[in-house]
């Protein structure tokens, strides 16, 4: 018997019982699509972090104070103890680094805004000019904070976008005074708006110089530094040299955390990466389910099919052709079925990306390989048996129905 | 052409032994029309199904065409059925989503024939049997006679040498039942052996040769002079 024939006469008896055939095929393809749309999120989760890690800057090395061991995010980071110190000359000092291409030192505090009669309450981000190239930001109207010493405390600031709205409304904001703390600070420029950006709203943020900023908080320590290294190679000479500096600094004592912005994406990546595989695991479970489905169903088929099958072998058809009948009619329904499942999957991600479009959701190639391959595997693995029955009927039972 | 041997054929039943066949010697030419006749339960239907190789004797020779059969494997097996032996049953044993023509090419599908090849001879076929306006039904959508020269056709698409009838006519009606034996009998001119189980003596009676069994053995083999 030809090929050919053979997927003609599985695709005739398939068609012979369309309902038992349709929902067969539903199982199918709920349980691909399953596999390809939970994938499909994961793995839009997992795009989504790695994003905002690369819009916090390219090549950041992040200083830290406090000594942890593990290479991801230890729990100083988490709760921000702070041991000892870094000051702005030890961050000053990084500079000497020559793998270091800029730095930006930060501090953080909240502090009241008010301008006129109205004010609020927000995160007050003191640091240097190259903040802005280093994470990465850009300028709505005005200028940045001047390019100039650390130790500089010049009463300027820079406003978010929504704080600016709140404050200014339509009204000019750019030169104008407002008060934070105690202190005066000249307007000079407004962020362009941006959005989140790892739990952070730029847009709800004031940046000083950090010098003012310690005078206004009362501080001389520093909440961060962030390196930027001349290149992706040179990220690790920069955390080496950024270390060895600090602990020279600091008399010989490790009392300062180097991480590296990619050991942090690495770790994300592999927590999300391990988090999408276990979902479309416990999907590829249903692909299981569907695969007993069609068993259940191909036994049913061939108790029901018992006389055509010993026709067949009354005109001929040897054991292993029957097999091949069944093997044809299992790898057409999962076939059929994975491809329906796939679109379904697919139509179920568009859907998604559209209602989340800050989430970049599309299956993984893996994902949609696993899927297929899976529900081809259990369709033509759950078949062996129903066709094993089927190839060994006795030729004389079978053709009395019994 | 066909010889059967000291051929046995013994059923386990629970834990009884039926003896369905007992020590059979037969032999048959090309062409010849032979009846089968007994009561039920005398071993005609075991007969057939050995002589189509559906089933295997516990005992004894089975030569086809000079070569014997009986130590094929299920494979060979297949392919002498499907190369020379046609069946035709009392229940007609039609596919039922198949059309009738798709009916007929059946046999030739599972010998690998190519498509073109078969078509032409579904065609030539159903002409000749008085099915030409009938190629595209489904099997429920003819009457008995027309399922049963059907099912002739289909057991006669891949020439057989021997074409084995159980109760070809017993679920038409007289006249019907007539016609369908007439076209079996026309086959002989082809050289076509014609092995028919009947209970009607009747029917038995219009072939050359009458085998009469009971209890599983041949207690007569007739040959009336036409």
């Amino acid at each position: 018997m030809k090929l050919i024939d053979t997927l003609q006469f599985a695709s005739g008896s398939l068609r012979g019982s369309p309902t038992r055939t349709l929902l067969m095929m539903l199982a199918m393809s709920i349980g691909v699509a399953a596999v390809v749309v939970l994938t499909a999120l994961g793995e839009g989760a997992r795009r989504y972090v790695v994003n905002q890690f690369s819009s916090l800057g390219t090549n950041l090395v992040i200083v830290l104070p406090g000594r942890t061991e593990t290479a991801g995010i230890g729990p100083g980071l988490l709760v921000g103890q702070i041991p000892r110190e870094i000051s702005l000359d030890d961050a000053q000092a990084i500079l000497r680094s020559t793998a270091v291409k800029r730095i930006a030192p930060l501090t953080v505090g909240a502090a009241t805004i008010s301008h006129d009669a109205l004010n609020r309450e927000v995160v007050v981000l003191g640091s240097t000019a190259d903040l802005l190239e280093v994470r990465h930001m850009a300028m709505a109207l005005g200028r940045f904070l001047p390019a100039g010493d650390l130790h500089d405390t010049t009463s300027v600031c820079v406003l978010g976008e929504k704080i600016r709205h709140e404050l200014f409304g339509n009204a000019r904001a750019v030169g104008q005074w407002v008060r934070l703390g105690d202190r005066r600070f000249r307007v000079i420029g407004v962020l362009a708006s941006q959005g989140e950006s790892m739990g952070m709203r730029t847009d709800e943020l004031v940046i000083i110089p950090v010098a003012s900023a310690h005078q206004l908080f009362n501080t001389s320590g520093l909440f961060r530094v962030l390196v930027e290294a001349r290149s992706r190679d040179s990220i690790g000479q920069a955390q080496h040299e950024a270390e060895q500096i600090l602990f020279a600094r600091h008399n010989g004592e490790k009392d300062v955390t180097v991480i590296t912005q990619d050991a942090v994406l690495a770790t994300f990546d592999r927590i999300l990466t391990a988090l999408t595989m276990a979902v479309g695991g416990i999907a590829a479970i249903s692909l299981a389910v569907a695969g007993v489905l069609i068993m259940n169903v191909m036994l049913i088929a061939v108790a029901q099919r018992v006389k055509e099958i010993g026709l067949l072998k009354a005109l001929g058809a040897p054991a292993g052709q029957i097999r091949k009948l069944f093997f044809a009619e299992a790898v057409l329904l999962s076939g059929i079925g994975s491809v329906a499942g796939l679109a379904l999957g697919y139509a179920g991600s568009a859907i998604i990306g559209q209602m989340y479009p800050s989430l970049p959701v599309s299956p993984p190639w893996w994902a949609v390989l696993a899927a297929t391959a899976t529900a081809l595997g259990t369709g033509v693995l759950f078949s062996v048996w129903p066709a094993r029955r089927a190839a060994r009927l006795d030729p004389v039972a079978a053709l009395a129905g019994r | 052409m066909i010889k059967l041997q000291n051929v046995c054929r013994t059923f386990i039943v629970g834990d009884q032994k039926v003896d369905a066949l007992r020590d059979i010697n037969l032999s048959f030419g090309a062409g010849e029309y032979i009846s089968v006749m007994g009561p039920s339960g005398s071993g005609k239907s075991t007969l057939l199904n050995l002589l189509g190789l559906l089933d295997r004797p516990s005992s004894g020779f089975y030569l086809l065409d000079g070569g014997s059969v009986i130590e094929l494997d299920d494979e060979q097996q297949a392919r002498v059925r499907r190369e020379k032996i046609g069946f035709v049953f009392q229940s007609f044993h039609l596919v039922p989503r198949l059309t009738a023509a798709q009916n007929v090419e059946l046999p030739m599908i599972l010998a690998g024939i190519p498509a073109e090849e078969r078509k032409a001879r579904v065609q030539v076929l159903m002409q000749n049997y008085g099915l030409a306006d009938r190629t595209d039904h489904k099997p429920d959508q003819l009457s008995g006679g027309q399922r049963q020269r059907v099912a002739i056709a289909r057991a006669t698409v891949m020439n057989p040498t021997v074409l084995l009838a159980d109760e070809p006519t017993g679920n038409l009606d007289r006249a019907t039942g007539w016609e369908v034996l007439k076209l079996l009998e026309g086959l002989r001119e082809r050289g076509i052996t014609l092995v028919v189980v009947t209970h009607d003596a009747e029917i038995g009676a219009r072939s050359q040769r009458q085998i009469h069994m009971l209890d599983g053995r041949i207690v007569s083999d007739e040959r009336s002079k036409v």
